[in-house]
């Protein structure tokens, strides 16, 4: 650990339109704020662009800290390295045949392509047994040989992967050595390598995917940090994964697939950062932007995480990420009158481009965002790729034939009805994310960000019962802000998978003090200031038989037997309301997290307090008609950036700022608090 | 009483939402893997008249799209008629007989009476597939059985919960006929609770908008339903549109059952014929009438994915009761092999009609069956009797915007097979191979999905191996000209000896001795279009991919490869095309 900094920490995001900056100065509390456009064919000018527009010192920069889409993008778009696969004899089509699904329930439709082609992925003799002893010995010429072809081929990296690896790696380490001795880089990922777990499919898409963006991180992390050492930067680079935590630069690509989803991550990591400091640690994130919305869910502080995270049809990541659900609707969703004369919203977008109509870039289909504009909700003047008045009338235009007249209801009406079903079957898809995780949306504090989550959220809320909504200072930079203070964290998880009653405690306590161990050491070793050094213990757990598991959080590293039963039964008991007597409990996984906590940050700074004015009059920039659910009112229109730190004000209301548009509907209160947020009870549950 | 658009869209979303967290709470709660991972289960909102379907849980299982209205349909006639007890509130009822509105015996129905000011004012229903009812062979999927009591128990509707208690002396005649009993109370109460949950959620939705206004909203969804179904219909062009698709064998007779099917569209309705299928059979391949039709309205739901599940949208739909054949099984015909296969030649019958009819939504015919092959026996190192499933996917048919996906699920369902590793963790056996079943895709302009090959060895104990598969006699459908896919093929290596089951995909109780090996290769899906005009390109990828031989690609495609690499030769290719094209007689 060293000192503590006196200069500048950086965190930087580059998302799918807009790379976002926060610099914090540690001497002196002051922040700088970026957003200029991404550049996705070299991140690195985006990122530097960024820097430049923050009037960045580079010299005096501290520490950088990288959340980035490179990864994600390049599996969706499958823009992946050459990379070859090198497995046990019989079984080179298990990444593409999957676990023979499709892609939807109904619609006997879609393709799929797998992560490396067929050719590429070679056959050697050798086999284990599900007890791990060898069946089949290991032919270590094929297995050069196999090598060979594939960097003849022009292979850039490669995995090994063999069944049963999970239960006796001598196998896979063998062949990695083999491999690695022709290899001309280290891009060699073995498949028990980043999470040692049974299901063949799921752990070697899991190496694959590693594998297969390695050379591209590598590459992107080099550029990027060959750029900052140009412009004079000295300090270190650390990279954003999924779980939350980061990761030094040179060690990135090792496990390059734990910084896909890193973006969602960071902005959950955000989420929990401000609701602790607010003193709200139940929360329900909700990130809305223009093709789709991500929830996540954190209790007390910590965001859950999950080691099954699917990132699209079947492509199953198994490394620990923040558990981010994807719902469908975003700003860009399109409206539609069904045959039978339903108004239906989604789940087809018109995404970014074309985009929804008032943007004017061609979109000729009513969307959210387009109705939000109708409502009064958005401010014409904000786009400013078209003038205002005929934006709207274009939008109005496109409303009543399309949905107006269909449905019999003005042009009003019609986009109050759009944003209605559109809150309501977002409001329900969030509350199935909650309840599959267990929870009740009504125990929690909605927190909202992304361009239109402010927007929406009151509405949610209400619609979900959730009372309180938390609007951050800054919704619209919410991922470059949890670069800036997610926590270090390390994440374990052993496997024993024994009735209960047959657990040998002693091991179950020395697994959890070695996890401990582990992530303690990585954390000294990062070259970052920690504050306080937190420990979390939980298993999985389920009743014999079963075969979804119930995470049981445990309050030190040291349960006895009876504890864990007892602990079981009640978690079991308040999720499904059944108490199962006679039937014997298994315990699965062990799992320990070791966080970090870094320096704290004054999250009000965000908003420059200079700007500030004493009375929220003061703040107040016009008003305009808005539409709400029971009618129209005029309605006051505020600049955040003005607003007193402790400002009141009841709705209706609308509160502008730079990066998103917040609404406070009749019979609600919004205040602000010490850190800058805006809490809205919400009115009428 | 006249309603808003937005009021109807947001009920409609709420009811959807009630029955999406039955679902939920049904599988995350169970004990079967069946139901928690396979999600062979669906939960809904019941009309308390006649049972017609309210709302279905989005992810419940295809096949019971609509047979639940039917099984409380049923239920509520039988209690008009004083065949079944008279409810009260908290009581629910458990049925599992297929005659009564079901599918096969595992299928076990839930139905709770939702009361409102004192009265019923619809009922909550669900279904689960337990891994066992007792019967001749564990799981219940006997290939050889000739009478239902060969199958399993079976329940009338009986009142398992009494206001709210479970009656122990049901469940003990229950848990004394099946085999592991002692997780079963553990489904039990899952299933229970999923409809409790489904009674809160629905409580606050009608306190919300009052019963009034829910009560003319499910009238009125019913009937833009069965608009927007109408509206669909009206593409297709008037006319008879006629198709047949075979099951293998009945499992005890060694015959092909016929489907035959003739779809009439008139106005803006279809009507389903199945005059001159096949009559009722020994084994246990027929269909119940309720199985039958939710067939049929999957089919249309997969052509069909944006209309929503409801009794509105199968108005149009016409099925004329194929009393007489194999498709309206009365007691005490055996059933097992009706909801995961029979099902499937229906929907492909459908497919097969309406191909033609709707070229851009129907694809050609997918692999239609869930590849069942059970194996039991003893582990002597675990000294315990075991039996394990090993359910398979298969091609999926081309259509007009992709080739079929490779091992896809069964058409009416949407689990997951089970992976190798948790297979030889839990069972005395080695896979020796689990790969692309090569060559397998039917020909067509877009070709089929590949099937799958795999290859067991059982490596301790004796054990007996059975099959409840089918398509081994015909491959799946190819459609517009496109071939059919390749058939599903089964070989029993005992002593090194192969042996191929007499009705190809269907035997009971092979046995096997130690490194004797089962061989399965699954159907690939029909091709869609003339194979001949298949991008060549497209044919020499595959061949790269060694997806087809050199000489599959001249023979399936008329595409002739030469050279290292290999290439297209485009001039013999059109040669041979030509000539293709002209020995084939011009219809």
């Amino acid at each position: 650990m060293k000192d503590a900094p006196s200069g500048q920490v950086v965190g930087v995001d580059v998302g799918g339109t807009f790379t976002d900056l926060v610099m914090l100065d540690q001497a002196d509390g002051t922040v700088r704020l970026a957003k200029v456009p991404s550049t996705m064919d070299n991140q690195a000018f985006g990122v530097l662009a960024a820097l430049d527009e923050a009037e960045a010192n580079y010299p005096n920069l501290d520490l950088i800290i990288h959340g980035t889409t490179t990864t994600t993008n390049a599996v969706l778009e499958r823009k992946l390295s050459k990379t070859g696969l090198i497995t046990t004899q019989g079984f080179r089509d298990i990444l593409e045949l999957g676990r023979r699904t499709r892609p939807q329930a109904y619609g006997m439709t879609g393709s799929f392509t797998p992560v490396i082609p067929r050719d590429l992925r070679l056959e050697v003799a050798e086999r284990m047994d599900a007890a791990g002893d060898v069946v089949t010995p290991l032919d270590e010429a094929g297995v050069r040989a196999a090598a060979e072809t594939l960097l003849a081929v022009g292979c850039e990296s490669v995995v090994v992967h063999f069944l049963h690896a999970y239960a006796n790696p001598d196998h896979e380490k063998r062949a990695a050595e083999i491999v690695t001795s022709i290899w001309p880089n280290d891009h060699v990922t073995m498949g028990h390598a980043l999470l040692s777990e049974s299901r063949e499919f799921e752990r070697g898409v899991t190496a694959a995917v590693n594998a297969s963006v390695q050379p591209l991180l590598e590459r992107y992390i080099g550029r990027l940090t060959d750029e900052l050492s140009g412009q004079g930067y000295g300090g270190e680079v650390l990279v954003m994964n999924g779980n939350g935590g980061m990761v030094s630069a040179k060690d990135v690509a090792r496990e390059a697939a734990k910084t896909v989803m890193s973006g969602p991550a960071s902005g959950v990591m955000a989420a929990a950062y401000t609701g602790r400091q607010a003193g709200i640690t139940n929360l329900l994130t909700y990130d809305m932007g223009g093709t789709s919305t991500d929830v996540a869910l954190i209790m007390g502080a910590e965001p859950a995480v999950s080691n099954e995270i699917e990132v699209e049809y079947a492509m199953p990541i198994h490394v620990p990420m923040v558990d981010v659900r994807t719902v469908g609707a975003g700003g860009g969703s399109i409206a539609r009158v069904n045959a039978g004369g339903l108004l239906e919203v989604g789940p087809e977008s018109a995404g970014a481009h074309p985009g929804p109509i008032c943007y004017g870039r061609g979109g000729d289909l009513p969307t959210i965002s387009d109705a939000n504009l109708l409502l009064g909700r958005l401010n014409p003047a904000g786009f400013k790729s078209l003038d205002a008045s005929s934006a709207t009338g274009q939008v109005t235009e496109i409303f009543e034939r399309e949905l107006g007249a269909p449905l019999g209801l003005d042009v009003t009406a019609a986009a109050a009805a759009v944003i209605r079903i559109a809150n309501t079957k977002m409001a329900g898809a969030i509350r199935m994310v909650s309840l599959s995780l267990g929870m009740d949306p009504r125990d929690f504090a909605l927190f909202a960000f992304g361009g239109a989550g402010p927007l929406h959220a009151v509405s949610l809320a209400r619609e979900m019962g959730v009372p309180r909504v938390v609007i951050p200072c800054r919704p619209g930079i919410t991922n470059a802000l949890g670069c800036v203070v997610a926590d270090l964290r390390h994440d374990f998880v052993n496997t024993v998978n024994r009735s209960l009653e047959n657990v040998d405690m002693d091991q179950v306590h020395d697994i959890f003090a070695a996890q401990t161990e582990e992530g303690e050491r990585l954390i000294a070793k990062e070259p970052v200031e920690v504050r306080d050094v937190k420990r979390l213990y939980s298993v999985d757990m389920q009743f014999v038989g079963q075969t979804h598991l119930l995470r049981v959080n445990l309050p030190d590293a040291e349960p006895s037997r009876e504890d864990l039963r007892r602990l079981f039964e009640e978690a079991y008991f308040n999720r499904f309301r059944v108490e199962l007597e006679n039937i014997h409990a298994n315990l699965v996984n062990v799992n320990t997290s070791v966080i970090g906590q870094r320096a704290e940050m004054d999250l009000s700074t965000l908003i420059d307090p200079a700007g500030r004015k004493s009375d929220v009059a003061a703040a107040e920039t016009g008003h305009r008609t808005v539409v709400f659910d029971d009618g129209p009112y005029d309605t006051p229109v505020f600049w955040r950036d003005y607003m007193p730190i402790n400002m009141e004000i009841s709705g209706p209301a609308i509160i502008e700022q730079m990066d998103c548009t917040t609404l406070v509907e009749p019979g609600d209160v919004a205040r602000g608090d010490a850190g800058g947020n805006i809490i809205i009870e919400v009115g009428g549950l | 009483m006249n309603l808003d658009p937005i009021t109807l869209s947001v009920i409609q979303a709420g009811l959807q939402q009630v029955c999406d967290e039955m679902d939920l709470s049904f599988s995350r709660a169970a004990f079967s893997p069946v139901i928690a991972e396979a999600n062979d289960r669906s939960d809904g909102i019941y009309a308390a008249d006649d049972g017609s379907l309210i709302a279905q849980g989005a992810q419940g299982l295809p096949v019971f799209v609509g047979t639940m209205q039917y099984s409380t349909r049923t239920l509520i006639q039988m209690i008009a008629e004083g065949r079944a007890p008279a409810p009260k509130p908290d009581d629910i009822y458990i049925v599992n007989d297929p005659y009564l509105g079901g599918t096969h015996l595992m299928d076990v129905r839930f139905a709770r009476p939702f009361y409102r000011n004192g009265e019923i004012f619809c009922w909550l229903s669900n279904t689960g597939h337990w891994p066992d009812t007792g019967g001749s062979v564990p799981g219940g999927f006997s290939a050889s059985a000739t009478a239902v009591e060969q199958e399993g128990l079976r329940l009338p509707p009986v009142r398992l919960f009494k206001e709210g208690k479970l009656d122990e002396e049901i469940f003990s005649i229950i848990s004394s006929n099946i085999r592991v009993a002692d997780q079963r109370i553990g489904d039990v109460k899952a299933q229970a609770a999923a409809l409790m949950v489904g009674e809160d959620r629905l409580n606050l939705l009608m306190d919300r908008y009052g019963d009034e206004t829910v009560t003319a909203a499910i009238a009125e969804l019913r009937i833009r339903a069965s608009a927007q179904m109408r509206a669909f219909i009206s593409e297709i062009p008037d006319g008879t549109y006629p198709s047949t698709a075979y099951v293998d064998s009945d499992g005890v007779v060694n015959e092909p059952l016929k489907i035959n099917l003739a779809i009439t569209k008139a106005r803006d309705e279809l009507t389903f014929n199945f005059d001159g299928s096949s009559p009722p059979c020994m084994g246990p391949m027929n269909s119940v009438l309720a199985t039958t039709l939710s067939s049929v309205y999957l089919a249309m739901r997969h052509i069909f994915p944006e209309v929503p599940i409801s009794a509105g949208a199968f108005e149009p739909l016409n099925v004329i009761r194929p009393e007489g054949t194999f498709l309206d099984a009365v007691y005490p015909r055996p059933v097992s092999g009706c909801a995961a296969e029979v099902s499937q030649r229906i929907a492909e019958a459908v497919f097969a009609a309406l191909a033609k009819a709707l070229p851009n939504r129907v694809t050609a015919a997918p692999a239609g069956t869930s590849g069942n092959f059970a194996l039991g026996g003893h582990d002597p190192a675990r000294a315990r009797d075991y039996v394990m499933y090993q359910i398979s996917g298969g091609g999926y048919g081309g259509n007009a915007d992709h080739d079929g996906l490779a091992n896809g699920c069964s058409t009416i369902g949407i689990s997951k097979a089970p992976p190798v590793e948790i297979m030889e963790q839990a069972f005395p056996v080695l896979y020796r191979k689990y790969a692309l079943r090569e060559g397998s895709g039917g020909a067509g302009q877009r070709r089929g999905g590949f099937g799958l090959e795999y290859d067991v060895e059982l490596r301790r104990g004796e054990a007996r191996a059975s099959f409840v598969m089918d398509h081994g006699r015909f491959g799946p459908q190819g459609a517009l000209g496109g071939a059919d896919g390749a058939p599903n093929h089964v070989t029993v290596w005992q002593n090194g000896e192969p042996y191929t089951p007499v009705h190809l995909s269907k035997e009971q109780d092979i046995p096997l001795t130690p490194g004797d090996r089962v061989h399965v290769c699954t159907p690939g899906g029909g091709g869609y279009g003339d194979p001949f005009a298949r991008d060549p390109e497209a044919v020499l990828e595959d061949v790269r991919l060694e997806r087809y031989t050199v000489s599959q690609a001249r023979e399936m495609f008329g595409v002739v490869l030469s050279g290292s690499p290999v290439a297209v030769d485009f001039s013999q290719t059109d040669r041979l095309r030509v000539e293709g094209a002209n020995q084939s007689p011009a219809d």
